[in-house]
């Protein structure tokens, strides 16, 4: 049975560089939704500025909330569309070495 | 009970029942019984993880603990969701490239040894069976409340429905039961939001307004402010580690990414669950809010005193018998969905990673391994059931953040690792497993909810641990057990590890082989 060589596909230039921009665009990405996620018990916690009022009738601690449920739609949807790049990247990778095996 | 709800009750079992009826002729293979093919698309996927994952906990929990609670019923859904960023940015993808039917699949992709895929099915099904008790027991109690049949009836009743969806239908079944849920369970809530909307004339600051003078004596802060139910800072921070880093790792939302058929498609599958899942929690603050304004207190606590009836109670309030029914059907809709992708996970586990890999070897043919599924099955959903009935007069609620807290703490340090770090290896992915694993049990066990001078514990002390959810220690111990037990195992090829991350960064597959 014939098998992929990921050796020359881990190797070669093209796959690193997908690998690093896929790492450079995850990791503090995820750095960021994991500190102003947990921030907010932090400072619902220990402060007590989030309980003044905002706007109609809202404190800061609601809007802080509403904040982080628009955050996760704009990461999703910019996670969406910056996947289609990686997308064609990798299909050129595959393309290039799916007849590379060992 | 009346003769709405027995006529919608009826309406949705027969509904469900012609689901698995079709969805059996579909299920030959195993991968129809595990994944229903693989043939999911990303909106029907997304709408199954909703169902899966929106239990009647959040439905009429969530409801109800805003309604007496004001901002602190509505706390965790913030991790609730943000969680599934956790899924979309790390998991995902790498899963669906390199796992089949479950998650031991995946990390036994890099880890061959029957050890790993052991260990990793153990800390499955330890997720599952506490999930499991904690929503039977709860489904007993909501039936018992909402259709007023006794507790063992109604135990029964939902452990014959699962049942029958797992066994006949498998996946696919399992599926679209969780689809129709998620739809009628957003419909409900759609309605009685825009009612409540109504009834606050659509002002937003007339809403708000109105709940800032809602005074009761165990409220310990402002209903609108955190703080009313007077929990530590500590608890709350644990609680929202735990739902973050948990969902991640659980098996049962996991194994929804292999009923697609590629990575992209798992992507799209969460986009359309955030969706979903966020406007849904947003929704929950209309429902708590209406529930807060036009029922009093009394009549909440007297119904249940956690406030689960609020959401039927105001349905009933704004939309008469009708939509009392309707929220009552959805409600036990709900709560079969959940069930039945539990029962199928337990038995992915035992039948695929136990049974099919670790005892036969792998060596398995088609037949044998759908008939090890459908026994597996079978005896996790009888031994669910049994356990339940046992369980009926104890306080099982922590159970869920209890399996969130193994989950974060257990897989996903093992998941990351498996996926980024290059010296890794199979001491490291058991120690991980095991640490993350014995330590969430251990301080539970110690906690507040398992020991409690007031008695509401099992045993009558004080808590040795004091938080109620222990991740924030956990958590820690899981990463640091995998990492340290990787420098005492021997190093392991770093050729594996490449082509691991080749096949979870690009896709590519032995199908794409071109001879």
């Amino acid at each position: 049975m014939s098998r992929i060589d990921y050796e020359k596909i881990a190797h070669s230039d093209e796959y690193k560089a997908l690998k690093k921009e896929r790492n450079s665009f995850i990791l503090p990405i995820t750095l960021f939704f994991v500190v102003a996620t947990l921030l907010f018990p932090f400072l619902t916690g220990y402060t007590t500025f989030l309980n003044n009022i905002a706007f109609w009738n809202i404190s800061w601690a609601w809007i802080y909330s509403l904040m982080l449920f628009i955050m996760v739609w704009t990461l999703v949807m910019l996670y969406m569309n910056k996947a289609k790049t990686f997308d064609k990247k990798a299909e050129r990778i595959i393309e290039k070495y799916k007849g590379d095996t060992k | 009970m009346n003769a709405t709800v027995v006529i919608m009750f009826i309406v949705f079992v027969s509904l469900t029942l012609v689901i698995t009826y079709f969805a059996s002729k579909r299920t030959q293979s195993t991968s129809d019984f595990y994944t229903a093919g693989g043939g999911l698309t990303g909106w029907q996927n997304g709408l199954a993880i909703a169902g899966d994952y929106l239990s009647a906990a959040s439905f009429l929990g969530i409801a109800g603990a805003i309604a007496l609670w004001g901002f602190d019923g509505f706390f965790y859904s913030i991790g609730y969701l943000t969680a599934y960023l956790v899924v979309l940015y790390i998991v995902a993808e790498p899963l669906r490239n390199l796992g089949k039917y479950t998650l031991a699949d995946m990390i036994a992709s890099r880890f061959e040894l029957k050890k790993v895929r052991a260990t990793a099915a153990l800390s499955s099904i330890t997720i599952v069976i506490f999930y499991m008790l904690a929503q039977l027991v709860g489904a007993g109690a909501l039936i018992q409340l909402l259709f007023g049949i006794p507790y063992t009836v109604a135990v029964v009743l939902v452990g014959i429905m699962m049942t029958i969806y797992v066994l006949f239908g498998g996946m696919t079944a399992t599926s679209w039961v969780q689809m129709v849920k998620a739809v009628l369970l957003m419909i409900g809530t759609i309605i009685i939001s825009f009612l409540v909307l109504l009834h606050f004339n659509f002002s937003i600051s007339e809403m708000f307004g109105s709940m800032q003078n809602i005074k009761a004596p165990e409220l310990k802060g402002d209903f609108l402010n955190p703080g009313s139910q007077g929990k530590s800072p500590l608890d709350n921070i644990s609680l929202i580690i735990a739902l973050l880093f948990g969902t991640a790792g659980l098996p049962h939302i996991l194994m929804r990414f292999f009923t697609v058929r590629d990575a992209k498609t798992a992507r799209s599958s969460v986009m359309w669950a955030t969706w979903i899942i966020g406007i849904f929690y947003i929704l929950t603050i209309f429902l708590g809010f209406g529930a807060a304004a036009l029922l009093t207190r009394e009549e909440i606590i007297a119904a249940n005193p956690a406030g689960n009836m609020a959401a039927p109670l105001l349905a009933d309030r704004l939309g008469g018998d009708l939509l009392m029914s309707f929220v009552s059907a959805v409600a036990f809709a709900t709560i079969l969905a959940v069930v039945a992708g539990l029962v199928l996970t337990g038995a992915s586990a035992f039948a695929h990673d136990i049974y099919g890999q670790v005892i036969k070897k792998g060596k398995i043919t088609d037949k044998e391994q759908i008939f090890a599924a459908k026994m597996a099955s079978l005896a996790v959903s009888i031994f669910s059931i049994v356990l339940a009935l046992f369980a009926q007069n104890m306080n099982v609620a922590f159970l869920v953040s209890l399996a969130f807290c193994v989950a974060a703490s257990a897989n996903l340090p093992v998941i990351v690792y498996t996926i980024f770090w290059k010296r890794f290896n199979t001491q490291g992915a058991i120690t991980g497993i095991v640490v993350g694993l014995v330590t969430s049990l251990v301080l539970v066990i110690l906690s507040p909810n398992v020991m409690n001078p007031a008695g509401t514990g099992f045993i009558n002390a004080e808590a040795i641990f004091p938080l109620a959810n222990p991740a924030i220690i956990s958590v820690p111990a899981g990463f640091i057990g995998a990492f340290v037990g990787t420098f005492f195992g021997k190093k392991e090829s770093d050729e594996k590890f490449r082509e691991v991350q080749v096949k979870s960064i690009t896709g590519i597959s032995t199908s794409d082989v071109t001879h």
